[in-house]
């Protein structure tokens, strides 16, 4: 499958898990989803079968909230069977939580409490330096989560240590829990902040697969001595019209309306 | 103490190479040995409890059996979300180590009194809490630790501490247990922690006929441990230096309405808890000063203890 087809089969699964069972986060979902496609398409070296092999990658998902876009992408490389995300997601007594959980399949790391995965990275990476082994460790962190003091204590301990094997991306979307990012609490100058804690900073297009491709590749083969970070700037929503740039798809689940129309629109694309 | 856990650990981990320490830049003059001797399983990852928590997680999933090393409520309190989640609900295989237990740094002021943190981890699934009383305890603290895999907690008192136990004790703890220090009739004295050599002192000072206990571990005790001393001893006494409210008296206290409740046990035996009244003390003095201040002692004799 091609990166695009299946970043679009990413957004209508993820669009109708949403809807199936009312649950949020279809915004922070949409504007995650062509990075997650690039790295679990072409990048990450995974597989279901060496899924606990320590030279495998490893991706940390620090945006736990949008659980959608990464059930979907682990869905379509095989790691989860369809008929039982449908069935299992946020129902009774499954461990598909609306919030990634680390006893699914393919999930590294149960998030949902920001500014956790950076850190668990980190250290994750270091083991794979002092060890010498050949992976490479990768965190997906959310804009808003950057409030969050424990990720700069991350960051400056990810340059000290030099470690070379680990990419941060960041889904710069621009929109938080409650409002604009630039409202809440100013990010910007986000890579020139990056830049000053001596991290290897490259910005990249979060919706165009061939850049994207192109970035995640080159950082991931990178050895320059610092850790590096991918600030994508992406669009909350991204995909169907009414929903981009819009907050309330931070919460809102679509209903029967919302989804037809949603469908259709990523279905013509 | 600190510097008998934290030796043995060397020497532990001589053999079990998978031991890795981390330090929250504190620990001058206690962690150089093992840094020098394990460079590549040591590292300071400066003044950040809540990365430290984190990368101990990072380095644990990829096999390494990790300890991290600050002082009191820095690597506990300071970080309590990253050890529920990152290390409780993951099962890693991580050791918080505090140094300066109850008033240990008595002097320094309520910022270095680690006088809530036994409370606060044993609510955690998942996680063993354990508060060594001598150095001898602390020594078989860590054989525990090296060989224990999964979340745990220990509480080191500090330096110089006297040694409570003969050398009997076995070298390494077992959870759950009540090591016994000295026999009696009159009542059990259930203590955890560095306190114990002074409870013991004013026991045999004052004559009592108290049977002591030590224990190393809160929680999670031996049923048929607790139920015979509940069997034995119309009354127990619990000792912490911690404070009241959710402490290691109230889990002796749990724990022993488990067994009355579900018919282990046909009598509730009375239990007198001594600790912190659950109050910050914001004056400095030194540990014996803080421990007076906070009425730490068994007190004037009672008749029903």
């Amino acid at each position: 499958m091609d990166t695009a087809s299946f970043a679009k089969a990413m957004r209508l699964r993820a669009l109708e898990l949403c809807h199936l069972k009312r649950t949020s986060h279809i915004g922070g979902a949409f504007s995650v989803t062509d990075i997650l496609a690039v790295l679990y398409n072409e990048v990450l070296n995974i597989s279901p079968t060496t899924a606990r092999s320590p030279s495998r990658d490893r991706l940390f998902y620090s945006k736990g909230h949008a659980c959608t876009a990464l059930y979907s992408a682990l869905e379509l490389r095989g790691f989860i069977d369809r008929h039982m995300l449908s069935e299992g997601f946020t129902t009774d007594g499954s461990y598909f939580t609306s919030h990634v959980n680390h006893r699914v399949p393919g999930v590294e790391l149960s998030t949902g409490s920001l500014g956790h995965a950076l850190g668990v990275a980190c250290g994750t990476a270091l083991a794979g330096l002092r060890r010498r082994l050949p992976h490479t460790v990768f965190a997906v962190l959310s804009d808003g989560e950057l409030d969050e003091g424990s990720n700069w204590e991350a960051i400056l301990f990810a340059a000290h240590q030099r470690l070379d094997n680990l990419v941060a991306i960041i889904d710069y979307n621009k929109i938080q829990s409650f409002g604009s990012v630039a409202e809440v609490m100013n990010l910007d100058p986000l890579a020139d902040k990056f830049r000053a804690f001596n991290w290897t900073v490259k910005e990249v297009d979060g919706h165009d697969i061939e850049a994207l491709s192109e970035t995640l590749r080159s950082a991931k083969a990178e050895r320059f001595d610092a850790p590096k970070v991918v600030i994508a700037h992406t669009i909350k929503g991204k995909g169907v019209s009414f929903m981009e740039h819009e907050l309330v798809w931070h919460y809102q689940s679509p209903n029967k309306d919302d989804y037809e129309a949603a469908r259709n629109e990523l279905r013509a694309k | 103490m600190r510097n008998t856990f934290i030796n043995k650990l060397r020497s532990l981990a001589a053999t079990h190479e998978d031991v890795f320490l981390l330090c929250g830049d504190l620990g001058y003059s206690v962690l150089e040995p093992f840094a020098e001797a394990f460079p590549n399983r040591f590292l300071n990852v400066g003044v950040a409890e809540q990365n430290m928590t984190q990368v101990a997680v990072g380095l644990a999933r990829e096999g390494y059996n990790v300890f991290t090393y600050s002082i009191g409520n820095f690597p506990t309190l300071r970080c309590m979300e990253q050890i529920r989640y990152d290390i409780c609900y993951h099962e890693a295989n991580v050791k918080v180590v505090a140094v300066g237990a109850g008033y240990a740094y008595g002097p320094q002021g309520v910022s270095h009194h680690t006088t809530e943190d036994i409370a606060m981890l044993r609510a955690i699934p998942n996680m063993t809490v354990c508060s060594p009383a001598d150095p001898i305890e602390a020594r078989a603290a860590a054989e525990f630790m090296v060989h224990h895999r999964g979340p745990a907690y220990v509480r080191i008192n500090k330096a110089g501490e006297p040694t409570v136990h003969a050398d009997a004790v076995a070298p390494i703890l077992t959870p759950g247990e009540f090591i016994k220090v000295r026999p009696g009739r009159g009542a059990a004295v259930l203590v955890t922690g560095a306190i114990l050599a002074s409870i013991v002192h004013e026991v045999r000072a004052s004559g009592r006929d108290y049977a002591i206990y030590s224990v190393p571990f809160i929680g999670n005790y031996s049923r048929n441990a607790l139920a015979t001393l509940a069997d034995t001893f119309d009354a127990m006494i619990t000792v912490e230096e911690h404070q009241l409210n959710g402490g290691f008296g109230s889990s002796v206290v749990e724990a022993l309405s488990d067994l009355y409740s579900t018919g282990r046990i046909s009598r509730m035996p009375k239990v007198r808890r001594i600790g912190i009244p659950n109050q910050f003390i914001g004056v400095s003095g030194s540990q014996e000063y803080l421990r007076r201040q906070a009425q730490l002692t068994l007190g004037a004799s009672r008749s029903d203890a």
